[in-house]
């Protein structure tokens, strides 16, 4: 605040600029809406009247991914669900992140046979992981403000 | 932009003869991708629709984007271990899922149930058929644009899962019946909560139908939409409120009571013309009569234990082990080695929210099934789709999608 302290009260705030991004990303993420199995059922809970997302400002959710930068790997994704996935993550424009949710996304859960990619982070890299099966809305909630958390940490240096 | 390019299908239309219609080779017609990724297929259906302008000619479900492997994966696990798998087939109906898979198993070991027991599980069956309606609702409605029957819906919805959570622990998972019975006694708090529900819920589906039976947006949308006649919804296997909409009293609960289903008084509800708009007032009905039955369970509850005395299939309480040497020999063999039912192979059916769901199970003697099979009505129903959606506006194939009520983990397994 050194520009208000010596000109006075100007009615101006001055902040950090990678501050004010990291605000603006995390109070306005939208995700895809984009969901596999049961942990989707769960994220339409969140999403719902009880856990009200929309708290957080992600009301929003996107059908298309060139207009969504969270993905919410919501489910078990199978051998032939990888390359789909693969290419909706390619879609999204950047700065994009990705949450998988629920054991069968992180690695697999239950499902060890030869269905089923294990772990989501084969295929697309992944910022933040929620265990349950399925996790409940309240968790989802716990791993998006984890992530919120995490976007804040980015610096310029990073962006480029 | 490699990504971009990728999405240009590089394919060759002559690949799709059979699939598509002489008129799509020449060009007269357009093939349309919807899928796996579309916010109106219920999970990651996709369909190769096949258009003349607005209207759809042909649309070729192609499944399997969520196939699990879970029948296999039964057959790698003990008969009591496998009931978690059921739970991720039909994620909306979690619990008729089990109780299917333990009539099979307490069919092949003829396995008794105490009352207590059957009673109970007629009573979560029919409270999931009710959560199950409301997911459908909800998002059906949502399909077709009306956004707040979603937030309503889902606001009940969590209140049945708090039930579910205080009996078994998981909101959705729950993993609650078990051969033989239950995995426990409901607890306290259960009776209030149900009752709760019972006093709160019909208020509600008075409101959900305020906002559509007579809304002339929604009459526009579903009515005269999605046709099937009773001959084809016989001859296509059609099962449920599919079944039922075009007019077929064809209610398995009814038909062939199990789990002492035949002590309970309720209406099957049957449509008269088969579109879209009579399934949707058909599962609304049976959401009443559901809680017709959920009302009938708790006033009729009897007492007693929730799961079977036979040793040899079900463990001893936990209070037995410090007193009983045999108790303790039981829950040793049971939790290592698991039971050894008889060979043979069973086929039991009960009444799913969305029509027929069978398992047929074979054992050849040993502690894990041989070969476990549901017929489930999703698959059954897909194969129906694109028979009710030839001819309509692509506009509402979502409805169609939506009337089926298509879950892909039931689908796809």
């Amino acid at each position: 605040m050194g520009v208000t302290s010596k000109l006075g009260d100007l009615g101006i705030v001055t902040v950090r600029l990678e501050d004010t991004v990291n605000w603006a990303r995390t109070r306005a993420m939208w995700p895809m809406l984009f969901g596999l199995a049961c942990c989707a059922i769960e994220m339409m809970s969140t999403q719902a009247s009880v856990y009200d997302l929309s708290r957080f400002g992600m009301e929003l959710m996107r059908p298309s991914p060139r207009q969504s930068d969270l993905m919410i790997v919501a489910g078990r994704v199978t051998r032939k669900m990888a390359p789909v996935l693969r290419q909706l993550y390619d879609q999204m424009p950047d700065p994009k992140w990705v949450i998988s949710m629920g054991d069968c996304a992180s690695c697999g859960g239950v499902f060890n046979n030869y269905a089923i990619v294990q772990g989501v982070d084969e295929i697309v890299p992944v910022d933040v992981y929620i265990a349950g099966c399925p996790p409940r809305p309240e968790q989802l909630i716990h791993g998006i403000i984890t992530l919120h958390e995490r976007v804040k940490q980015e610096r310029i240096t990073d962006w480029a | 932009m490699s990504g971009l390019q990728d999405s240009v299908w590089a394919g060759d239309i002559q690949q799709l003869k059979g699939l598509v219609s002489e008129r799509a080779l020449s060009g007269e017609t357009i093939v349309l991708n919807m899928g796996p990724q579309h916010p109106s297929t219920h999970g990651v259906l996709r369909l190769m629709l096949e258009l003349d302008g607005e209207v759809v000619v042909n649309c070729v479900p192609d499944i399997g984007y969520l196939h699990t492997g879970i029948e296999k994966n039964m057959e790698a696990k003990r008969y009591e271990q496998a009931i978690t798998m059921t739970d991720r087939m039909d994620y909306l109906n979690p619990l008729g899922n089990n109780l299917v898979y333990c009539l099979a198993i307490e069919k092949i070991i003829d396995l008794d149930v105490p009352p207590r027991a059957q009673y109970l599980r007629v009573l979560l069956a029919e409270l999931t058929r009710i959560n199950s309606h409301l997911v459908w609702l909800g998002t059906h409605a949502l399909d077709i644009g009306a956004m707040s029957m979603f937030l309503y819906c889902f606001r009940e919805r969590e209140k049945l899962l708090d039930i579910f959570e205080m009996v078994s622990g998981q909101r959705m998972m729950s993993t609650y019946f078990r051969p033989g019975g239950l995995w426990r006694d409901v607890p306290e708090e259960f009776e209030p909560a149900v009752r709760d529900f019972i006093s709160y819920f019909p208020a509600r589906i008075d409101d959900y139908e305020r906002l559509l039976t007579d809304n002339p947006l929604w009459l526009d949308r579903t009515q005269g939409i999605g046709f099937l006649s009773a001959q084809d919804a016989i001859a296509l296997g059609c099962t449920g409120p599919t079944l039922r909409g075009s007019g077929v009293n064809w209610d398995i609960r009814k038909a062939i009571p199990y789990s002492s289903y035949e002590h309970f008084e309720f209406d099957v509800p049957l449509g008269q013309h088969g579109d879209v708009y009579d399934r949707y007032l058909i599962r609304v009905e049976e959401m009443r009569q559901s809680l017709r039955i959920v009302q009938q369970a708790m006033d009729n509850l009897p007492g007693g234990p929730v799961r079977s005395n036979d040793r040899k299939y079900v463990p001893p309480p936990r209070s037995e082990l410090g007193t009983s040497m045999e108790a303790v020999i039981h829950h040793f063999k049971l939790w290592t080695e698991g039971f050894r039912p008889p060979e043979g192979e069973v086929y039991v059916r009960v009444e799913s929210p969305r029509g027929e769901l069978g398992c047929y199970l074979i054992s050849d003697g040993s502690p894990k099934p041989w070969r476990v099979h549901f017929r489930t009505p999703s698959l059954i129903h897909l194969s129906a789709l694109p028979h009710m959606a030839k001819g309509y506006l692509i506009a509402d194939l979502v409805g169609i999608i939506g009337t089926v009520d298509i879950v892909l983990g039931d689908a796809d397994r």
